[in-house]
């Protein structure tokens, strides 16, 4: 089986959408195209499509991703398919499948890149170990947001409380905020961008709010970047229209 | 006109499945309002998961977004959550469309598909500032609209709604448009809103009810009059006469977030006449008009191609009796292009061996549940409803279904059915313990869920005279039909609230006089009846004694033929006298054919109108007694009268 790497944004009203539903959206849109994927096998065979870390519903994104399985028979050395569209007998190269894909996907969801993929490559699941965001806070003063962020670094614990299993558990998340800074002003009010972890689990900016401003709302969330590791350093999956040069993984003090 | 969409954004991280508000649908429009333009909202007063698959509203919104002189957006009750938010903020019912205020349209059509939603047609009003009754609004404020099979008894409502249609919308929305749009055009002078609803209630098919004088004599209603000679006493039914005609939805929404029904819906026929008396939607849609095959098949494979869905489902009231129905199924399981892949469903089957042979030739690879619905679990109860499944017939169907591979069946039941007798009520129970013995021999994962519920009598059927169960009568007929199958694993018995049962019964045969009790229930915060865990009955026991109304008089109460009904001045084609004559051979164990393939017995539905079935096929499908006599013995020739009340024949 041939894998094929997807990126694509996901801005505007359809971030409503969930992890979920975006599984079904995609669905369709691969149908839509007539893309050869492949598909388990057992009673009820499912496309071989697997996705990345969930987005938490409601936050936007510059870079997700996801896997595309199809057959070798179908695939040419170049990343060529055959057997596509209505007609059945059509073949479209990675720069087609993009552009079809975006189109069959809904206003707000745009394929920024294709890769094909080789030998067998982990899944996006594990192998994404940061994520940076960018939010807001409303209606939160510049100021007030340095001298939040600067408790926050300064902090040697932040302890949140979650439902794991129906059961109440207390961690501390402070070795999961690995850079947190102040960028400027926003619609809302102040902007913020963050290195949260997600390994052991994903740490959402929404968690960070009970420590930086507990009495202000959490305004519009954008994860502008996931990591992985390669070779000791991060990386994106795909490299996106913005992604910054690689940076070094360390603790932000 | 301005949208909400900044407004709404900022509450959607607040609340459970925030996808429901955003539209964003393929398929929806974004309609360019303006002057000259009549703006139609279509409301569903339920979530959005319930409102948004309906086809018929989808249907309209196409319909009317094609013409030139309006437009069309959606909108569905949001849920608790978000209703609190807006309420906190001040932020109106909106359209999920443009977002726009549902009070800034010009017509506000709600679809009523039962009874049990009428209080969020309320909640939705206020939720959008419109004055509740029809009689506060002004020029002001929008025309509120409804449709749907419940508005055949539109009495309870009439104090809301300014204008219902009754029947199919299809052609009647064009008329409606231009009333409105006159009246647009003149600027809505002060005091003009009287003079425009006299108006649409000339148009055919349109049911104005402050058009209307009720009178009644104590408790008892004497009469539905016009108020006006041009007002016609009766308002008879739209019926569409050929659905070759309205090949929509052409562009069938595709949400974005996950609904009830979340598939491509292909609509084959409309209408069915195999006469099941306690069916309203049987009795009020006929004569049945079959969709053409061709069409079927270019609206099945378009529609997958386009909306990229893995899943078709063929609707009608009862499927396996489309003409077409094995070309279709076989073409489309067959098509190169779907890959094999393109699951089919049938709702509402009958229950026959061809049904199962249907079955198993799309459910190839799932063969996991099947359902059938039988209604009621004997033979002779099955007479007296018109559901002539002999138990022979229904045996080998699950035989054969179990032979084939399933190992669940699911099977629907009605209690507290006219006449209904302890024993009959236990058949129920014992039928399922019987097909589950039969299961047996074939797989040891046999198991039977029968979902049984509490009848609720509609108008426009036989059954409109009948008196209701109470519901501890059906809360003791459902035990005892759990009595009999006590301890045994493999047969599950699941049932209706019979006090939902009861406030349906409340509502589905009320007069006027109930407008005040659905205010009352409203206000108490009775919203989402529908949802059982915001369902009450006290809502409605306290509203009706409040308002001094008996519920035994509404709902347990048996109906003489003589007495004037709350809907006898709404025509669903249906003659009376049919109705009584058909009402009087249940109660004596007659059944009738159905008259697709046997003659007319002159019900109305056709004669009234100059229409006809429209049907491909002279011949009844094979392999089913249910409702055409074939396959009971000693019946060839299918008379009228089939059965004699002790099970013998004549
Ligand atoms: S008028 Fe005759 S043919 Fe038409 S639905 Fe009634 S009984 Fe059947």
């Amino acid at each position: 089986m041939i894998r094929f790497r997807v990126r694509f944004d996901k801005h505007g009203k359809i971030r409503f959408t969930s992890h979920r539903d975006m599984a079904r959206i995609w669905e369709r849109a691969i149908r839509r195209v007539g893309l050869p994927v492949a598909y388990t096998e057992g009673f009820t065979p499912r496309p071989r499509i697997s996705f990345g870390l969930a987005l938490p519903t409601g936050y936007a994104s510059d870079g997700e991703y996801l896997d595309i399985g199809m057959d070798e028979s179908v695939v040419g050395a170049d990343g060529t398919v055959s057997g596509t569209g209505v007609a059945s007998e059509t073949s479209i190269d990675l720069i087609q499948m993009k552009e079809q894909l975006s189109r069959a996907l809904p206003v707000g969801m745009n394929v920024q890149a294709i890769e094909m993929i080789e030998g067998r490559p982990g899944s996006l699941q594990e192998e994404v170990v940061i994520c940076t965001w960018r939010f807001e806070i409303r209606e939160l003063g510049d100021i007030e947001a340095r001298g939040a962020v600067a408790d926050v670094l300064a902090a040697d614990r932040l302890m949140v409380t979650r439902q794991r299993k129906g059961r109440e558990t207390t961690e501390d998340i402070r070795p999961a905020v690995l850079s947190l800074a102040v960028k400027g002003k926003g619609d809302t009010g102040v902007i913020l961008e963050a290195d949260l972890a997600a390994k052991p689990r994903l740490v959402r900016p929404s968690e960070l709010m009970a420590f930086l401003a507990p009495d202000h709302e959490l305004g519009p969330v954008t994860r502008t970047h996931q990591w992985i590791e390669q070779d000791g350093a991060p990386r994106e999956p795909i490299p996106g229209p913005a992604t910054p040069a690689p940076r070094a993984q360390r603790r932000a003090s | 006109m301005n949208s909400l969409w900044s407004r709404l954004e900022p509450l959607l991280p607040r609340v459970q499945k925030p996808a429901r508000y955003i539209g964003c649908e393929d398929g929806a429009q974004q309609p360019e309002h303006g002057p000259g333009k009549v703006a139609w909202l279509l409301a569903y007063p339920d979530t959005y998961e319930v409102g948004l698959p309906n086809q018929g509203l989808q249907i309209l919104y196409e319909i009317i977004n094609e013409r030139d002189d309006a437009v069309a957006e959606r909108a569905y009750l949001p849920w608790t959550d978000l209703i609190a938010e807006m309420r906190r903020v001040g932020l109106p019912l909106f359209s999920v469309d443009n977002h726009l205020a549902a009070s800034a349209f010009d017509i506000v059509a709600f679809n009523l598909s039962s009874e049990l939603v009428y209080t969020n047609v309320l909640e939705s009003l206020d939720l959008a500032g419109v004055p509740l009754r029809s009689e506060n609004r002004d020029e002001r404020h929008p025309v509120v609209g409804a449709g749907g099979h419940a508005v055949f008894n539109p009495e309870p409502m009439a104090d809301f709604i300014d204008f219902f249609v009754i029947g199919d919308g299809e052609e009647v929305v064009a008329e409606i448009t231009e009333v409105v749009g006159e009246w647009l055009r003149i600027g809505r002078p002060t005091g003009s809103r009287h003079e425009m609803l006299r108006r649409l209630a000339c148009v055919p098919g349109v049911y104005v009810p402050a058009m209307y004088d009720v009178e009644y004599d104590g408790a008892d209603l004497v009469g539905v009059y016009p108020r006006y000679p041009e007002i016609p006493e009766v308002v008879e039914k739209r019926t569409v006469a050929d659905l070759a005609d309205w090949p929509y939805p052409r562009n069938q929404l595709v949400p974005m977030t996950e609904v009830v029904h979340d598939r491509l819906n292909v609509e084959v026929f409309r209408g069915c006449t195999r006469g099941c008396r306690f069916c309203q939607a049987g009795m009020i849609t006929r004569p049945v008009r079959e969709r053409p095959l061709d069409q079927v098949r270019t609206m099945v494979s378009e529609g997958l191609a386009r909306t990229g869905y893995d899943e078709v489902a063929l609707t009608s009231l009862s499927t396996a009796d489309f003409s077409g129905i094995e070309d279709v199924v076989g073409g489309t399981i067959d098509d190169p292009l779907n890959c094999g892949r393109v699951t089919i469903s049938l709702p509402s089957l009958r229950v026959d061996a061809f049904t199962v042979g249907l079955a198993a030739k799309i459910g190839s690879a799932r063969r996991t549940g099947l359902t059938f619905a039988p209604e009621a679990g004997t033979w002779r109860m099955r007479q007296i409803i018109n559901k002539m499944i002999t138990e022979e017939d229904l045996l080998a169907t699950v035989e054969s279904a179990y032979a084939s591979g399933w190992s669940r069946m699911k099977l629907y039941f009605l209690t507290g059915l006219p006449s209904e007798m302890d024993e009959d009520t236990e058949g129920i129970a014992e039928l399922a313990r019987r097909v589950v013995q039969i299961g047996l021999e074939h797989t040891r994962k046999a198991s039977v869920t029968v979902s049984l519920g509490g009848f609720v009598p509609k108008a426009h059927t036989p059954f409109q005279w009948f008196g209701q169960n109470g519901p501890e009568e059906l809360q003791r007929k459902i035990n005892l039909a759990r009595n009999v199958v006590r301890g045994e694993k493999r047969v599950k018995i699941k049932w209706h609230d019979p006090h939902a049962s009861l406030a349906e019964g409340i509502t589905s045969r009320g007069d006027r006089r109930l407008g005040a009790v659905i205010e009352r229930v409203w206000r108490a915060g009775g919203v989402f009846q529908e949802w059982s865990e915001h369902f009450d009955i006290r809502f409605w026991q306290d509203a009706m004694e409040a308002e001094g109304l008996s519920i035994d008089w509404y709902v347990t109460r048996h109906r003489e033929e003589t007495e004037v009904l709350p809907w006898d001045h709404i025509g669903a084609g249906l003659h009376r006298d049919f109705l009584w004559q058909d009402w009087t051979d249940a109660l004596a164990g007659f059944g009738v054919p159905d008259c697709r393939w046997t003659p007319c017995y002159d019900c109305g539905a056709c004669t009234e109108f100059g229409i006809e079935h429209i049907v491909a096929s002279p011949v009844p499908p094979a392999g089913g007694s249910q409702g055409t006599g074939q396959g009971i013995p000693g019946i060839d020739a299918v008379p009228v009268s089939i059965g004699r009340p002790e099970g013998g024949f004549r």
